[in-house]
């Protein structure tokens, strides 16, 4: 089988045509049936992280580690002296990439991914750059759709929360927009809506949106919930409260739901989500996080194999 | 083409006369222009009145010759503008400015936390025209920008 992801760079969610993404969830659906295969023998990843985000690292360097490879690399900024004597990303992007033979990269400045990948010969893996890009986010977030709906065409999902910061709904909703008949229902205070620009792209590719004011009215339509957290830092603290209870699940709002409607989050949770919906059928965001390992793996594998998996 | 104007045109022997900058934009393109080459021989008018009343600016620029590209990176300042190529006092070639598709190395990026900012790297912006304006994307951000956030 040809591989059309090996030796590619995974910058943003953008570089990705519907046949990849299909392939990378095909590739961790199989991972996750048997996630002990050595794909990476032989190999060394450096893990970079310039800034700390202790969840994405230990699920990438897990995902690196099932599958038999090796790990160079520094978890935050501290324990790097990289950058810190003026050298510059590119210059370091440059030594790494002689060691090794795939880079993951976190960093607080946006672009920095797009940057390395340019400089770098060896396969570069966006692991958050600032508030722009988190590519695998949203590739863990289109497997657990489609491992809950066996489909991503004519889903169903309704976005909750912070929709004008948060950067995962932004690269989910492109990401959606490839595959056919997808609705949207957006649900966010009005200080935090959808940007214009992605209401823009998703209009032109065709997708249906339509805004909704309460989250009832949204659970008896949606296939999927997904819910992002509304920040106080972006309220003044008398408003905050009022807002943000608006934005918040709780398990009697869910007895109109459909059977197969499942709720995701990308975590850490805070109150957004009562503890009550935990129990129910509905609640999937324990499994979604898991399925960010499955993700990674496939991803991994497929940058590293000429063949794929199957090959 | 009035007799005033066809003075200003043509008062050079060679080179490059860009016409209908809107007025206030002029100085903007010849800090550019210098940005790509110190040397040149630049000669400028200001606030210089058209027939419709308003006011442009025009730059005349002695012994050189726009290139495609060097055309395109001044389009921000002045899509309205003409360029007159100039031959023995005479104008041999005209044209409209044309949006590209890429500006390189043009202007910064206006985002702070953008990594092009801090590393040897030119910046990059993809140009997008649309009944609603122009809008540049950074290469480097994926930030989106309203062509006036730079002129
Ligand atoms: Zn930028």
């Amino acid at each position: 089988m040809q591989n059309p992801l090996f030796q590619r760079d995974v910058v943003s969610i953008k570089d990705f045509s519907r046949e990849d993404l299909e392939l990378i969830i095909k590739t961790a659906q199989t991972v996750k049936e048997n996630p002990s295969g050595q794909f990476l023998a032989g190999k060394i990843i450096a893990s970079c992280f310039f800034e700390a985000s202790t969840r994405t690292r230990l699920s990438f360097e897990t995902a690196v580690q099932r599958q038999g490879g090796q790990l160079i690399g520094f978890s935050d900024a501290s324990n790097t002296s990289l950058g810190k004597k003026g050298e510059t990303l590119s210059d370091s992007i440059r030594m790494i990439d002689s060691y090794a033979d795939a880079i993951i990269i976190r960093h607080p400045k946006e672009g920095s991914a797009r940057l390395a990948a340019e400089v770098a010969k060896v396969p570069v893996i966006n692991g958050g750059d600032g508030a722009n890009q988190h590519p695998s986010q949203t590739l863990l977030d289109l497997f657990t759709i489609f491992e809950t709906q066996q489909t991503l065409d004519g889903i169903k999902i309704a976005f909750v929360g912070d929709l004008k910061y948060g950067r995962t709904v932004h690269s989910l909703a492109q990401a959606l927009s490839l595959f056919d008949g997808v609705k949207m229902q957006f649900i966010a205070p009005d200080a935090l809506k959808m940007p214009e620009y992605i209401c823009e792209e998703l209009l032109s590719s065709g997708v249906e949106y339509q805004v909704v004011q309460k989250i009832e009215d949204a659970v008896e339509w949606a296939d999927i919930i997904y819910m992002t957290r509304v920040q106080k830092e972006r309220f003044d603290p008398n408003e905050y409260h009022l807002v943000a209870s608006q934005y918040v699940l709780k398990s009697e709002l869910l007895k109109t739901a459909k059977p197969n409607l499942k709720i995701l989050h990308p975590l850490p949770r805070v109150d957004e989500i009562c503890t009550s919906v935990d129990k129910t059928p509905y609640a999937y965001y324990f499994q979604q996080a898991e399925n960010g390992l499955y993700a990674r793996q496939a991803l991994l594998a497929l940058l590293l194999n000429e063949q794929g998996i199957y090959g | 083409m009035d007799k005033l104007h066809k003075l200003q045109v043509e008062a050079i022997e060679k080179g490059t006369v860009i016409d209908h900058i809107p007025a206030g934009q002029g100085l903007k393109i010849i800090n550019h222009l210098q940005l790509m080459d110190k040397k040149l021989r630049l000669t400028v008018g200001l606030n210089l009145p058209k027939e419709s009343g308003e006011f442009k600016d025009l730059i005349k620029v002695n012994e050189w010759h726009l290139v495609n590209e060097e055309a395109e990176n001044l389009f921000l300042f002045a899509p309205d503008a003409t360029i007159n190529q100039i031959e023995n006092y005479k104008v041999v070639k005209k044209y409209k400015m044309k949006a590209p598709k890429l500006l390189k190395g043009v202007f910064d990026c206006r985002n702070q936390n953008c990594i092009s900012l801090t590393e040897p790297v030119d910046s990059k912006f993809i140009v997008d025209q649309s009944d609603k304006g122009l809008r540049l994307q950074c290469h480097y951000c994926e930030r989106w920008f309203r062509d006036w956030v730079f002129v």
